[in-house]
């Protein structure tokens, strides 16, 4: 079990003073990534999974969130950035999508969560075309914090995974 | 004053629901012969209360409608008006009426204006006969009652230069017994305008023969100022024939105004003057509903998308109090062993052990009990279901000319919600057969030598962890040979095979199988028996069928008491568990390979009892690297039954047998398939329940 | 603090008298029909009744009728609510020793103003 959760304090995070957006920044290998901060229900640390049969490699299985069943994907394996070894250190983030009308809850296992960064909008940049190695359809855009290139995920499209992985199986 | 009228609409509209349903079964076991006053009093109490909640909460339409109705109970109730079969058939259309009305409001959508209108006509013309047009106060009358009616103006213009009022109040010597107090009128009318008052206390006798409780006094009031006189007539109209009292216009004295100079105590001029001061609360102000309590809702359902409300209506549950009062009663049960076994803990020693034993077996109970008690708020009498029946049996019997009494036994059993709401279709579909194909008409039926009229038995009980549904009719039963013949000839069974009885009226249940020679507009709606048993399967249930040629037909349906907890065999296949219903299991074997057969390019089957059964290999099939199992002699067999299909589960070993909570995968995730759901153990762990019905299908690819 | 039994065998109106006077401050308890309010005027002391007329049970006029012969309820205001119109009903009410009436539709605020009268 994760005795150290961290539970994000929304309401204290929740104000986005005029055209600021706040981000929870975290490492894949040598890249850093950032979400919508609202997106963010918690922070836990790697449990073991059970795992989903017939699924895509980087569906890791599902967990018990409080009697919930929560998918949880890894995302160096999503973005086929190669394998971590899962450690007690490494983390889950908690993500929450979907609109209004049916929200879903979802586990992205990362290398390690870094800060939470304020990022007025007009310095967010349309993420130009990466090549191969990252799919841009889940970027929705870069910016850089401190010197370092974040790149901020589109939520909903990253872990709207369904269809896709339904086709493949 | 900021009530929200919207917060009580849901409630308001659930109880419509209740009461219409409550109106239509008495509508439909109304004797015309014979008429039961209190039968008659439960279908106006119906009317009644629809029409008070919705003129409250502000569906005039509603309530004009339902006043109707009412009238019409009423005079069937007082005995002025005969009970006719053509009477209780309107009344029956207009309660259909007012339940699609209701659920448009609920809905938000528009009412069928049209449609109403027409009913409200028919009722009109039941009410008052074919010229419906002689007599329509009591519509009016009862719009009245919705629209803001200015009443707040000082009325009539004669009486404009009003200086007061000169008020002779003598109250009669009951008059506290009634609750009225005068002080408090002489309060209300000081507040109308500057009030002088002289008390008369002639009448107060000795004080040996005081009675502390009556009134002797008497008073004379003077109030002045411009008043509605309506305004003063209200303050007494409670205690109009309770006191003696004349209220004289000063300015006005020459103006004969018969509602102003009445004695009090004439209460037919009251009955005659319709509303005036009586319902002046109601008049002063707009109808409850304004445009503030409808945007409040509004947020609340921006979702314009019809699946939604669907599911918005089925969201609540009503729970009988004394559920919750066990089920709180079971949590403090629960919070004094946590306290105890803290207290054990806090000072731990190997001599406290039996202490924590016994702790810890009393958690186990509790927490079970609790378990049992939450899951019974989710149960409901299958009466919902059973309660939409004597209609349909109603309708269709007369369309059909035949003459069926349907008879409800257990209506009171306890069943999940869930199984409540998607029972409803298939025991629709099976009463429908029975009714066109099951019961004869009359004339076959007395010639048959059976009672003229054909009964329909629609039972429930308990039994074992299930439910028990049976529908049983004394028609003509089933011909088995018509049925295999029907079977040859589609091609379903082999000309030459022999088949036990059971066996021949499962064929009813294939696909593409449908008895009825003609397909008419009551049963053949396009699904057959083989969509009814997949639906009952879907439910984790089954259903049989027995019957007797002339005698009649039984169906009976074995369903789960809950969709939310199920019998389940823990299995490994390597260090994965999954957990089989125990429903579907029929037994688990060892086997040997002598017994194993494998047919190139269709697998492995092994034979069991003359029958050979497919096997699954579960690690093959969901890719377990872990399993431990690779010759079928290491492990074990699970025989299972889905959809009519047997299969072997090959699995490393069986795991213990224990009652699961089921959890929904696709709430977060998505459907997988060969899985239905998944539960959680006693370690916190996740494990997933196989969909037997799916893991054939899976491994048939 | 008044308090007042509201007997209503309508969840929704029921809710709606005990909210709207809970609102205004009054001590609110709820009973579903003629029965399980005499039953509860009996285990506590009510300053006021408002009650429905028509019920399963026992009707708002025997209600009333009841009380009244209760020493501790014979000058307790009592009020019926009341969708009949005709002074028949209310006659009946009145002789069973009813205070007054209370026409429905009423809304939150004419159902305050009433009880302020009787209540003070």
């Amino acid at each position: 079990m994760a005795q150290e959760d961290i539970q994000v304090n929304k309401h204290q995070l929740n104000k986005r003073t005029g055209n600021n957006m706040q981000f929870l920044s975290f490492t894949l290998g040598n890249e850093e990534y950032g979400v919508d901060i609202l997106r963010v229900q918690e922070i836990r640390s790697w449990e073991p999974v059970s795992r989903i049969p017939n699924v895509a490699a980087y569906e890791k299985g599902v967990v018990n969130l409080r009697g919930s069943i929560v998918p949880i994907i890894d995302l160096r394996e999503r973005f086929n950035l190669g394998y971590a070894e899962y450690t007690q250190l490494t983390v889950v983030v908690v993500l929450q999508t979907g609109d209004g009308n049916k929200i879903r809850i979802t586990g992205v296992v990362v290398d390690s969560v870094s800060d939470v960064v304020d990022v007025d909008k007009a310095r967010i940049q349309s993420a130009p075309d990466f090549g191969a190695k990252v799919s841009t359809e889940f970027i929705s855009g870069l910016v850089s914090v401190n010197d370092r290139m974040v790149m901020l995920l589109d939520v909903d499209k990253l872990l709207k995974l369904d269809d896709v992985t339904q086709d493949e199986s | 004053m900021s009530i929200d009228m919207a917060q009580f609409h849901q409630v308001f509209f659930e109880e419509c629901f209740e009461g219409l349903e409550a109106m239509e079964s008495g509508l439909l076991n109304l004797d015309t012969g014979d008429i039961d006053s209190e039968a008659i009093n439960v279908i106006f109490r119906g009317a009644h209360s629809i029409k008070g909640g919705s003129g409250t909460f502000g569906f005039s339409n509603v309530a004009d409608f339902t006043h109707i109705m009412e009238t019409l109970l009423d005079e069937m109730r007082d005995g002025r008006r005969q009970v006719t079969q053509a009477a209780i058939d309107v009344l029956l259309g207009s309660v259909d009426c007012l339940r699609e009305m209701i659920t448009a409001i609920q809905q938000e959508q528009d009412v069928d204006e049209t449609r109403v209108a027409e009913q409200k006509s028919a009722l009109e013309v039941e009410l008052y006969g074919s010229e419906a047009s002689v007599e329509p106060s009591p519509v009016n009358h009862s719009i009245a009652m919705e629209t803001p009616v200015a009443m707040s103006e000082p009325a009539p213009a004669q009486q404009h230069e009003h200086q007061g009022y000169e008020i002779a109040f003598t109250p009669y010597l009951t008059l506290l017994q009634t609750g009225n107090d005068p002080v408090r009128m002489f309060r209300e009318l000081a507040e109308l305008g500057e009030l002088t008052a002289s008390v008369n206390v002639q009448d107060i006798p000795d004080f040996y023969e005081l009675n502390p409780e009556a009134c002797y006094l008497a008073w004379d009031l003077k109030v002045a100022g411009d008043i509605a006189e309506d305004e003063v007539n209200e303050i007494f109209d409670w205690v109009k024939g309770d006191c003696e009292l004349e209220i004289q216009s000063l300015a006005a004295k020459p103006v004969k105004d018969p509602v102003a100079h009445i004695p009090a105590i004439d209460a037919e001029t009251l009955s005659n003057t319709p509303e005036s001061g009586i319902s002046e609360p109601a008049a002063i102000s707009p109808p409850p509903v304004t445009e503030d309590a409808v945007n409040k809702m509004a947020p609340q359902k921006a979702e314009p998308e019809p699946a939604k409300t669907v599911t918005k209506s089925s969201s609540t549950i009503r729970v009988d109090t004394a559920k919750i009062d066990t089920l709180i009663n079971m949590v403090g049960e629960l919070v004094i062993t946590q306290s105890m076994l803290s207290l054990v803990g806090e000072h731990f020693a190997m001599n406290k052990e039996s202490q924590l034993k016994s702790g810890l077996a009393q958690l186990e109970r509790h927490t079970r009990e609790l378990q049992q008690s939450v899951m019974n708020i989710r149960m409901l009498p299958i009466s919902f279901v059973f309660s939409r029946f004597p209609r349909l049996v109603h309708d269709i019997s007369s369309k059909l000319g035949k003459k069926i009494e349907l008879k409800l036994v257990g209506e009171n059993t306890e069943v999940d919600k869930a199984v409540v709401e998607l029972i409803n279709d298939p025991l629709v579909h099976l009463i429908r057969n029975s009714l066109d194909h099951g019961i004869e008409m009359p004339a076959d039926r007395i010639a048959a030598g059976k009672p003229e009229t054909g009964t329909i038995e629609l039972r429930a009980y308990h039994r074992g962890g299930h439910i028990v549904i049976e529908i049983i009719d004394d028609g003509r039963g089933l011909n088995k040979d018509k049925i295999k013949a029907k079977a040859i000839e589609k091609g379903l069974i082999d000309k030459h095979s022999t088949l036990t009885d059971k066996q021949v009226f499962e064929l009813i249940f294939l696909p593409g199988f449908s008895t009825a020679e003609q397909l008419t507009d009551i049963s053949g709606r396009g699904v057959g028996m083989d969509v009814v048993r997949k639906n009952i399967q879907e439910l984790g249930g089954n259903i049989e069928i027995t019957s007797e040629l002339d005698k009649g037909t039984t169906i009976s349906i074995h369903l789960p008491l809950t969709l939310a907890i199920l019998d389940g065999q823990s299995v490994a296949v390597g260090d994965e568990i999954y957990i089989v219903p125990l429903v579907s299991i029929i037994e688990s074997i060892n086997i040997t390979e002598k017994m194993l057969n494998r047919v190139a390019g269709k697998g492995e089957t092994f034979r069991l009892r003359n029958e050979y059964i497919p096997i699954i290999r579960m690690h093959e099939i969901f890719n377990v690297q872990s399993a431990k199992a690779s010759q079928l002699a290491e492990g074990i067999i699970v025989v299972v039954e889905g959809q009519g299909m047997r299969c072997g589960l090959f699995v490393d070993d069986l795991l213990g047998q224990q009652q699961v909570v089921i959890k929904s995968l696709e709430a977060n995730y998505k459907r997988v398939e060969g899985i239905s759901g998944a539960t959680i153990l006693g370690d916190g762990s996740v494990a997933l329940i196989l969909d037997i019905p799916g893991l054939v299908r899976l491994s048939n690819r | 603090m008044a308090s007042i039994l509201a007997v209503d065998d309508s969840a929704s109106m029921r809710k709606m008298v005990s909210l709207t006077l809970k609102s205004a401050g009054y001590d609110v308890e709820e009973a579903v029909d003629g029965v399980d309010a005499f039953a509860k005027a009996q285990s506590r002391q009510f300053d006021c009744i408002v009650t429905d007329v028509n019920m399963p049970n026992k009707d708002g006029i025997t209600l009333i009728k009841d009380l009244r012969l209760l020493s501790n309820y014979k000058f307790i205001p009592m009020l019926m609510l009341t969708t009949e119109s005709g002074a028949e009903k209310k006659q009946e009410g009145k002789a069973a020793g009813a205070t007054g009436w209370i026409v429905k539709p009423f809304n939150p605020d004419q159902l305050i103003k009433i009880l302020k009268k009787v209540l003070g």
